[in-house]
């Protein structure tokens, strides 16, 4: 760690805790962050907003020490700072806490707490001391877990209680909170954010990022948003309304990257799902698609859409009242009977659950499919082959050899690949969740080109998608997800990014937008 | 449907050649050339067809084992499961002699086809339906198959009835146009391996449930069953096997097959087969069982190494097998 005379001096009343200049990251070529300035003073809770993917979790791990900084400064009360890594950080008074628990969970709380600056006495380890330090951590933001509970045996929220703890051992300047509220309910949210502020009456400064709109306000004290990466400013929390964040924070415009919406015909009903229950009520919802109709399903990452589809397909522990696809009422929902009543499901996963990465091009393409290109128990090669060919032409997979494996092509060029997978079955109903995660402009445009089609071929369309401008540039109808439930559906007009924001992160319609 | 104004080039459908895949052909090719270079009396037929045959058993075994590995799976407990069988098909073998004569061979031989596969079954439903780890499960009735032909040999042998003995010998000693028996029996498996694994859809899945079990599932695979039937494969290779080794020595004993599941495991790793799963490679399994066989044989002929190292060396080409398929991998 750097230290050089202090620079600039802070400007206003609070002393400044940390301030960022000109903060930029790039991987290689693509640069993920770009230009950030902030400052956090202390006793301030400065919370930092933004769509999946506007450069959040880069900004905190700058701040923290766990990336380093491609371009700009960082200053703390005694100048400039430059963090080779995250230790060096936190013996600054710099800590994030990170929204997923890293602890370990055959060990007590107290061990978690001192691993690896254990207290000492001689050679043996003072376990006793730790332990009362531990107590009095625990008290201090409200804990009911005792120092020698195993981390394992306890519930979600006390873990993440144990990981703030495990952040106020040492006495901090600067508390970098990434969805602390994440795991948490609502009785526990409180009590969380009751604990945030009684570290701001201590003079910590915070830094506060969540997708729940309605914490941000009732919380923060400045709110900074975040856009693709860059700066959008920074406002006092008092002149934002939670719509207005919604807004600063998708603020596009729709591009010409979507086929033009077409005329909403009201097709015959080809799913109907009624009830339907999945990993005992993670998530769960009713809902149905006509012919013809691109359904779109919004939320933030982790509401629970996925995981209502994985359960709808069997893929989960789940249960439903009735599940009618195509008028058969289909009693034992499984990938297999789903798909012969003629639905399709496009993982988000593409390496995990979508494609075999060390397998090549055909036994891909047909794997889901493979009784219908195969009917007897034979493999008949060649009709495979001229099934690839087909694809490769039909869905324009740039490849240099058939023989490739999977996981050798670009991520557009796969995600094309499982696509005319899932196209194999000629299902009616196609599901597809997150049809361009992580793929360029172009084969993004190819695939809108391609769900575009199939539903003026007369199919229905269900797009998960956590890209507000794919969701609102698709989509003939919207259920917005929150918490595993459905709190919103927008039609027509109603279909856009604010609007969609606004249910995902405060699970309420948006009855305003009429007015407005 | 968008279209792209150039039209890609065609992709070319000739297979690449992977070296990999060949070495190890080309290992077996070596010590062959070396075993002849060493000892004249190596290459000759007698020699040769004994080796062959010696290794019938390890090859045919770890037939199974390449589509149980193949799907991601393992079986520890092949080498007991082979004494267990044996031990079975002798008692029916014995049980029946006296009623039916030598017709007691084949519906004994029948006996340890079913044993065999109930065997395999047993495994394979605990390690899928009970969702516990093959490698503890296999674990698990190694040591139950280990103790019940101890218990059944009373800890000494169990003999096959001297009836029998003339009529059973030619399928272990017996020749056909100069081949033995044991090699045209593990040509047969063999072939049928292959062409389940390369040509049919089960092939397909067993690789692929190897290569990913949640794609797999997604894709409306039967996980479950797939890897299930794997096992059912194994204990059904390890059936004829013993099929073939019973006339060898005419007896069962607490030891026979001991660990032979060393033996199939390394002749299949050796072999090309991914411990991880995902690949299966028949024919390298069995150029694997070759080269553990002919390993031991170079070493009785020649007087360079003592016969009492032939583990440690066999032990040490599985090592050097994998550190070379890191090597060429990894480039």
């Amino acid at each position: 760690m750097t230290v050089q005379a202090l620079a600039h001096a802070p400007s206003g009343a609070a002393p400044l805790a940390m301030r960022a200049e000109g903060l930029c990251k790039a991987y290689g070529a693509i640069t993920v962050l770009s230009d950030i300035s902030l400052d956090i003073e202390a006793g301030e809770v400065h919370a930092v907003i933004g769509e999946n993917g506007a450069g959040k979790s880069t900004l905190m791990k700058l701040l923290s020490g766990h990336v380093a900084p491609t371009d700009g400064r960082l200053f703390m009360e005694n100048g400039s700072v430059a963090f080779a890594e995250a230790t060096e950080a936190e013996h600054a008074g710099v800590v994030l806490v990170h929204q997923e628990i890293l602890l370990a969970a055959d060990l007590t709380v107290a061990q978690n707490l001192f691993l690896g600056r254990e207290l000492t006495r001689g050679f043996m380890v003072d376990d006793k001391t730790m332990n009362r330090r531990t107590a009095a951590l625990l008290a201090r933001v409200g804990s009911v877990a005792r120092p020698t509970d195993r981390v394992g045996d306890l519930p979600l929220a006390q873990r993440q209680l144990v990981q703030i703890a495990r952040a106020l051992l040492e006495d901090r300047k600067i508390i970098i909170l990434d969805e602390p509220t994440a795991v948490l309910a609502n009785d526990e949210v409180a009590a969380l954010l009751e604990i945030v502020r009684s570290l701001r009456e201590q003079g910590v400064g915070i830094l506060y990022i969540s997708h729940r709109l309605n914490e941000v306000q009732a919380l923060a004290d400045r709110i900074t948003v975040l856009r693709d990466g860059r700066m959008v400013g920074t406002w006092p929390a008092s002149e934002l309304s939670q719509r207005r964040m919604a807004e600063l924070m998708v603020g596009r415009e729709l591009s010409m990257l979507y086929p033009e919406k077409r005329p909403v015909v009201a097709g015959e009903p080809v799913l109907s799902v009624t009830d339907l229950v999945v990993d005992d009520g993670v998530s769960q919802g009713s809902f149905s698609l006509r012919a013809g109709e691109v359904l779109g399903i919004g939320g933030m990452i982790g509401s629970g859409r996925t995981e209502l589809i994985e359960g709808l397909l069997g893929l989960r522990p789940s249960h439903a009242r009735r599940v009618e696809v195509n008028g058969r009422e289909i009693v034992h929902r499984s990938v297999r009977s789903l798909m012969a009543a003629g639905l399709a499901y496009l993982t988000e996963d593409r390496k995990g659950k979508g494609l075999l990465v060390d397998a090549s091009l055909a036994p891909n393409l047909t794997l889901q499919a493979l009784d219908g290109v195969n009917p007897g128990v034979v493999l008949q090669q060649r009709r495979e082959v001229a099934e690839l060919k087909k694809a490769v032409s039909d869905y324009d997979i740039r490849v240099r050899s058939l023989t490739l494996d999977a996981g050798k092509l670009s991520g557009g060029n796969q995600q094309k690949l499982l696509l005319a997978k899932i196209m194999m079955s000629s299902p009616s109903i196609i599901i597809i969740d997150e049809p361009t995660r992580g793929i360029d402009i172009g084969n993004k445009s190819q695939i809108y080109g391609f769900i575009d089609a199939m539903v003026r071929a007369g199919k229905a369309c269900i797009i998960i998608s956590s890209e507000m401008p794919e969701l609102v540039g698709l989509s003939d109808r919207v259920l917005v997800m929150r918490e595993g439930r459905f709190v919103a559906e927008l039609t027509g007009a109603e279909i856009n990014e604010e609007n969609v924001a606004y249910a995902a992160t405060t699970g309420r319609h948006t009855a305003a937008a009429g007015e407005a | 449907m968008t279209m792209t104004a150039v039209a890609p080039a065609t992709p070319a459908t000739g297979s690449r050649i992977r070296w990999a895949d060949f070495a190890p052909f080309i290992a077996l090719a070596l010590i062959i050339l070396i075993g002849t270079l060493i000892n004249s009396n190596f290459a000759s037929h007698a020699n040769l067809m004994n080796v062959i045959t010696r290794s019938a058993f390890v090859a045919i075994i770890a037939i199974g084992a390449t589509f149980v590995i193949a799907a991601g799976g393992l079986d520890l407990s092949v080498g007991s499961m082979m004494a267990f069988v044996t031990g079975i098909m002798i008692m029916a073998m014995n049980g029946l002699a006296p009623a039916y004569g030598d017709w007691a061979i084949a519906m004994g031989a029948g006996v340890a086809l079913v044993v065999g596969g109930l065997c395999g079954l047993f495994n394979g439903l605990i390690v899928t339906v009970g969702r516990i780890e093959p490698f503890i499960v296999t674990l698990g009735t190694m040591g139950i198959f280990r103790a019940f032909i101890t218990f059944m040999t009373d800890g000494g042998s169990l003999p096959l009835d001297r009836s029998l003995r003339d009529a059973y010998r030619p399928v272990y000693f017996g020749s056909f146009f100069g081949i033995p028996y044991p090699v045209l029996i593990t040509l047969v498996v063999v072939l049928l391996g292959a062409f389940l694994l390369y040509k049919t859809k089960y092939g397909r899945r067993v690789t692929s449930v190897g290569s990913n079990a949640e794609v797999a599932r997604f894709s409306g695979v039967s996980v479950g069953r797939v890897r299930t039937l794997t096992y059912v494969i194994q204990g059904l290779c390890v059936a004829v096997a013993a099929i073939c080794y019973v006339p060898r020595l005419g007896a069962a004993t607490p030891t026979t097959g001991q660990l032979w599941e060393l033996q199939v495991i390394t002749a299949v790793v050796i072999g090309g087969t991914l411990l991880r799963g995902g690949k299966g490679r028949i024919w390298g399994t069995v150029a694997g069982a070759l080269i553990l066989e002919i390993i031991a044989n170079v070493m009785v002929l020649s007087d360079l190494v003592s016969e009492y190292l032939v583990a440690a060396v066999q032990g040490a080409i599985i090592i050097i097998a994998m550190l070379a398929h890191r090597f060429t991998s990894s480039r």
